[in-house]
């Protein structure tokens, strides 16, 4: 890489002659080496979906979740650094909360995705601080205003996605989403691809285990972003898994 | 000595995404002293193996009790584990004084989670060079809980940190199905066993450079006294030593007041390493 | 005798023209020499005044346990001063699926705090860790609360009267605007705990294990005779009930009054 060596990739307060911040490049990187975390945006509300590598069985069952509840119309997928993103959803908790005390109602997703990606932002700026090691999905669904994703990453920019990837295999990820017809689909079908899509860009040979996380908010929760319940989490996974038999068969037939 | 030019601050990133300070924070973990964790349906354990700077020095301690229902063991920069213990304290005495309740153990480690990744990020900070096992009681039943100084935390079934405590791991990890039905003694006689895996050939448990620590139903936190540690090591005594082959490799390189630089038996770490990549 | 009474009729009606001017004009009252006007005061704090008085307000609040959980009471009405002003002031709240809570007293700072408890439970929800807050838990939280407030003379001009569920027992406190606290069977706070604690007390002490409907039907006798004998109660009323299987809090009901003999209370 051509940034290393030149000492312009040492400090996020400084660029590079070519106009590039390396840290917040490096940053990035963080996030890359990370387990896959997917949004899907669908008619009715936002599905999430992680791949949570696990890299001991000394580590309970579900330790370390990546889903989270920012609020209770608000959830949160991440991946990178888990303790910088846990700080991340600290922050966007707090604003939710200070949002409620001042106006009475749920914070609006775009509103939320301002404050944070600010806050993410004004870590790029100053060589006192590093950039954070992570990026973040956020979703929610209002009755009036229907779902709205947005991810916003280590340099503090967001957008908004009907789709999106993020961590180690964003990219096959993406090409499977470029293949479904997200914003017609309903959560109940989302939940079934986002779980495919997990198992589909896992790499076996590099991570070996892996505990799947799914979670949801839209209209069947009522608005609420919640965990998916057992029987349709084991629904999603048993179609995950059969997708993926089908696929390596025919695979073997192409052969 | 340098591995690069992007190891001086906690602030630089790495091209490759990394944080070598953080990564070296996590090295002083393994300069200490081992310790085990272990936790059965109704009780969580802690052990941990001291050592004493000289032969006229009395053992360090490892174990801090926290509040009623918490204990932990430490490894590494034993001042930097007296400021996070501190601090769980005073967590712990302000929830009491709230809400007339014991702390739920998952607050209490999210907490201390929170305060040591502030410092992995600015320039005048450095992380904490300590890693604890926390064993906590609460209404969700005992909890071993394992902290480093990038900030993570992890729910454990079973965990050991520490030098070369690659061996204990390996112990746990074979005998992992086992704990969660043992009563209390049992229990303790594992986390002993899994201690001793990590001792060189010539070194054995004995009540001076031992300490336990048992927390669960119906029983506060409590370091056994000498008595109570004798007659356990007594049990264990005379037990094949399962890490003996190992352990003898690197017996020569380790005076048990120095710890070994580096341990060429012990598998690299990887628990312990990157692991905040997620 | 006949003069002073006239100078104190004269003073109601402002200055009196015809008598003597008064010997000292416009200085400072005698005992404030050094309060001149527009000087602050040496020490830089502004002098101010905390509120006296709790401003919209609800009547008392009833609790009461029976055998396998709580009752709390309390009704809908917001009086300003004397004047029942509104009357759908709701002020008996389900907290979480084991804690109900009744408040009386001042309604602004009831729905201040209520604020901020529901955001506490929010969090708790949003940790998704499995925990509840408790209601020996809230109480203790509003204890410290309203003793944290008193000591800055500030105090949340409310009675709240926690109800719920704790470790498969009934649980019932209660804490009032000085922080202080007591844990009872049976509670009932501003006039109801002249009116309607005698009931409930002899109640208890006749049917110590008593059923729901029975503590139902003495809430319901206690909430009859407190709209009969409070002049700032009223006969629409809610009622939370705790046990193992959650929390309810009723539509707003109705007292059953009887007014047939009011025509013979007379002679004041």
């Amino acid at each position: 890489m051509s940034s290393i060596g030149t000492g312009y990739d040492l400090s996020a307060s400084q660029f590079s002659p070519d106009g590039r911040v390396f840290q917040v490049e490096y940053a990035q990187k963080a996030v890359e080496n990370s387990g896959t975390a997917i949004g899907l945006r669908g008619k009715d509300g936002v599905v999430f979906a992680v791949e949570k590598l696990v890299q001991s069985k000394l580590y309970e069952f579900g330790a370390n979740k990546r889903i989270f509840t920012v609020d209770s119309h608000v959830g949160m997928a991440v991946a990178g650094l888990l303790a910088d993103a846990k700080q991340i959803v600290e922050t966007s908790r707090s604003e939710c909360a200070d949002y409620r005390s001042q106006y009475g109602s749920n914070i609006p997703l775009k509103y939320l995705n301002d404050r944070v990606s600010m806050f993410m932002h004004a870590y790029t700026l100053y060589s006192a601080v590093r950039p954070f090691g992570c990026s973040a999905i956020m979703g929610s669904y209002d009755p009036i205003e229907g779902p709205a994703m947005f991810v916003v990453d280590s340099s503090g920019v967001s957008h908004g996605y009907y789709g999106c990837a993020i961590g180690k295999a964003k990219q096959s990820a993406k090409t499977e989403m470029e293949k479904l017809n997200l914003a017609n689909m309903s959560c109940r079908e989302l939940v079934k691809e986002a779980a495919r899509i997990i198992y589909l860009v896992h790499d076996e040979l590099k991570d070996k285990a892996f505990e799947l996380e799914l979670s949801w908010v839209g209209e069947a929760t009522g608005g609420r972003h919640e965990r998916v319940p057992k029987e349709i989490f084991q629904e999603a996974e048993k179609f995950a898994n059969s997708a993926l038999e089908d696929d390596s068969e025919s695979d073997s037939e192409d052969a | 000595m340098f591995r690069n030019q992007y190891d001086s601050d906690v602030t630089v990133w790495s091209p490759q995404g990394r944080l070598h300070q953080v990564e070296y924070a996590m090295e002083a973990v393994k300069l200490g002293s081992a310790t085990v964790g272990l936790k059965s349906k109704t009780h969580a354990v802690i052990l941990a193996l001291k050592r004493a700077s000289s032969e006229l020095s009395a053992h360090q301690k490892k174990l801090i009790p926290i509040d009623n229902h918490i204990g932990i063991s430490i490894a590494g920069l034993t001042a930097d584990a007296r400021v996070l213990s501190r601090y769980m304290r005073t967590e712990c005495l302000n929830y009491r004084y709230s809400h007339d309740d014991a702390l739920p153990v998952s607050r209490l480690i999210t907490d201390v989670g929170n305060k040591m990744q502030v410092c992995t990020q600015r320039y005048d900070r450095r992380p904490y060079g300590v890693g604890l096992l926390v064993a906590g009681y609460d209404d969700n039943g005992p909890h071993i809980y394992q902290t480093c100084p990038s900030a993570n935390f992890y729910d454990c079934k079973a965990m050991a940190i520490g030098a070369r405590s690659q061996s204990a791991r390996t112990y746990l990890e074979k005998n992992l199905d086992k704990f969660a039905d043992c009563d209390v003694e049992e229990l303790v006689k594992h986390g002993l066993r899994a201690l001793r895996d990590t001792l060189p050939n010539e070194v054995e448990l004995s009540t001076k450079n031992v300490s336990i620590g048992v927390v669960g139903a119906g029983l506060d936190f409590t370091i056994y006294g000498e008595e109570e540690m004798s007659r356990l090591l007594t049990a264990i005594e005379g037990e094949e030593r399962r890490g003996g082959a190992q352990a003898a490799a690197a017996a020569a390189a380790a005076e048990p007041a120095q710890p070994p630089a580096a341990d060429p038996a012990a598998p690299q770490e990887e628990a312990m390493d990157t692991d905040f990549g997620n | 005798m006949t003069k002073r009474v006239n100078t104190t009729k004269m003073a109601q009606f402002g200055s009196d023209a015809f008598a003597a001017k008064s010997f000292w004009h416009n200085g400072p009252a005698p005992g404030a020499s050094y309060n001149f006007p527009n000087m602050r005061s040496s020490s830089g704090e502004e002098e101010m005044q905390r509120s006296q008085t709790p401003i919209t307000t609800g009547t008392s609040v009833l609790g009461l346990k029976f055998d396998n959980g709580v009752i709390i009471c309390a009704d809908t009405l917001g009086s300003y001063g004397s004047l029942a002003r509104f009357r759908d002031c709701q002020r008996v709240m389900k907290v979480n699926n084991n804690i109900a809570v009744g408040v009386g007293g001042d309604y602004a700072d009831f729905q201040y705090l209520k604020r901020v408890i529901d955001q506490k439970i929010m969090d708790e929800h949003i940790a998704d860790d499995g925990f509840a807050l408790k209601p020996k838990a809230l109480y203790t939280w509003l204890t410290r609360v309203m003793y944290n407030r008193r000591n800055k003379f500030d105090p949340l001009w409310n009675n709240y009267v926690v109800g719920g569920m704790q470790e498969g027992v009934p649980f019932l406190g209660a804490v009032d605007l000085r922080g202080m606290a007591y844990q009872d069977r049976h509670i009932a706070t501003g006039y109801g705990s002249y009116i309607a604690l005698p009931l409930l007390r002899d109640a208890a002490d006749k049917n110590p294990n008593m059923s729901l409907q029975q503590a139902k039907e003495i809430m319901e006798k206690c909430l009859e005779v407190l709209y009969y004998r409070d002049a700032r109660s009223f006969p629409k009323y809610q009622m939370a009930i705790v046990t193992a299987e959650g929390v309810t809090v009723s539509d707003v009901l109705e007292v059953k009054s009887n007014w047939e003999v009011a025509h013979m209370i007379s002679g004041f």
